[in-house]
């Protein structure tokens, strides 16, 4: 069974037709999604800019990892379940939209990130955990998680934007792959 | 009858800054973009700061020090979201206009704003470990304050 063919079950489900066709519940758990960026996102870049060097110097880095990371994991729960909740509304939207597959290509790229760092980079905290100017290791990824972040919101906000949708064709030839869109026979 | 403020919204919605957004395709999603990354930062800013003041995150850390070497990436995060902000609304002035979200926002913004810089200002210069009463309501309110405009602020997408 292919990915779409599941994705054509969910969409056909009542929870989903439901969810889509809501006059609150939708914007409700959308406003929870882009609220938690706060959450999430902002805790994080506390943690990046103590990391680049360039902020809260005087604040031991593992003060933030200790103290701060617990409230960037919840506010990740809270994004992960709103956001697949959001998901099961529209599938096959999501599925044919350039901006979401950028942004699941942009999350596994954060998601390394994080997975690297704290396997490799932060077990030896210990060695720099007062530096102003941590190591380069924990610099660099402290830039990568800035900047995949930052293009997950962005990718995430314009998935609204229908310009590369495949019901509006024609699109250039490598939208329509990238899409996986489904074009009638010539 | 009061004089009404449309004639003044349709007036920033007319000039050239305001044209220049609407007609354009990808204006306004990237200044919508940057805006939202904006409220990533001011919310990691209030954040770390109001949670420290309710006695969680970085309970460890001087008040008045941390906050201090906050003040500067706050007032940056504030700076960025006001002028992204004022973009997006020279582009939808009138759309706004007529928007109940909107206007609980134009609100607290300024109340959330002159909060920040002068009462929780003054009681984050607090030295040590401080989570007294005082400490602990203002953070309370902070946290209000900026969450009712934040939460207005995205309702205004769907409140048209």
């Amino acid at each position: 069974m292919s990915i779409r063919a599941v994705l054509e079950w969910l969409a056909a489900t009542q929870w989903s037709v439901a969810l889509h066709e809501s006059l609150y519940v939708w914007p409700f758990l959308e406003s929870i999604h882009v609220l938690c960026l706060t959450l999430f996102v902002g805790t994080a870049v506390m943690l990046d800019l103590r990391l680049l060097g360039v902020a809260m110097t005087h604040v031991p880095a593992s003060a933030f990892t200790r103290r701060l990371l617990p409230w960037t994991r919840a506010g990740f729960a809270i994004m992960a379940v709103t956001g697949v909740l959001l998901f099961t509304a529209t599938p096959l939207t999501y599925y044919h939209s350039l901006f979401f597959r950028i942004k699941l290509i942009l999350l596994a790229v954060a998601g390394f990130n994080v997975w690297f760092f704290h396997a490799r980079t932060h077990h030896r905290i210990g060695d720099w955990d007062s530096a102003v100017r941590p190591p380069t290791a924990a610099r660099v990824a402290a830039v990568v998680s800035l900047v995949a972040w930052a293009g997950v919101v962005i990718a995430g906000r314009l998935v609204a934007y229908n310009w590369f949708e495949c019901d509006l064709q024609p699109q250039p030839a490598f939208v329509n792959w990238a899409e996986s869109c489904i074009l009638p026979p010539p | 009858m009061i004089p009404s403020w449309l004639p003044f919204f349709e007036w920033c919605e007319a000039t050239g800054l305001g044209q220049l957004v609407r007609t354009s395709t990808w204006l306004f999603p990237v200044i919508e973009s940057v805006h939202l990354l904006g409220l990533c930062a001011l919310g990691g800013t209030v954040l770390i700061v109001d949670l420290r003041m309710l006695g969680a995150g970085l309970t460890k850390q001087p008040l008045d020090a941390l906050a201090a070497a906050v003040h500067p990436w706050l007032k940056a995060s504030v700076a960025l979201m006001v002028s992204t902000g004022f973009l997006l609304f020279m582009s939808e002035a009138v759309k706004c206009f007529h928007n109940p979200s909107f206007w609980v926002k134009m609100a607290t913004l300024p109340l959330a704003i002159l909060f920040t810089f002068t009462v929780r200002k003054r009681v984050a210069a607090r030295p040590g470990l401080d989570t007294s009463l005082l400490t602990r309501v203002t953070a309370t309110a902070s946290l209000l304050l900026w969450f009712t405009v934040a939460a207005a602020g995205r309702w205004i997408g769907f409140s048209s």
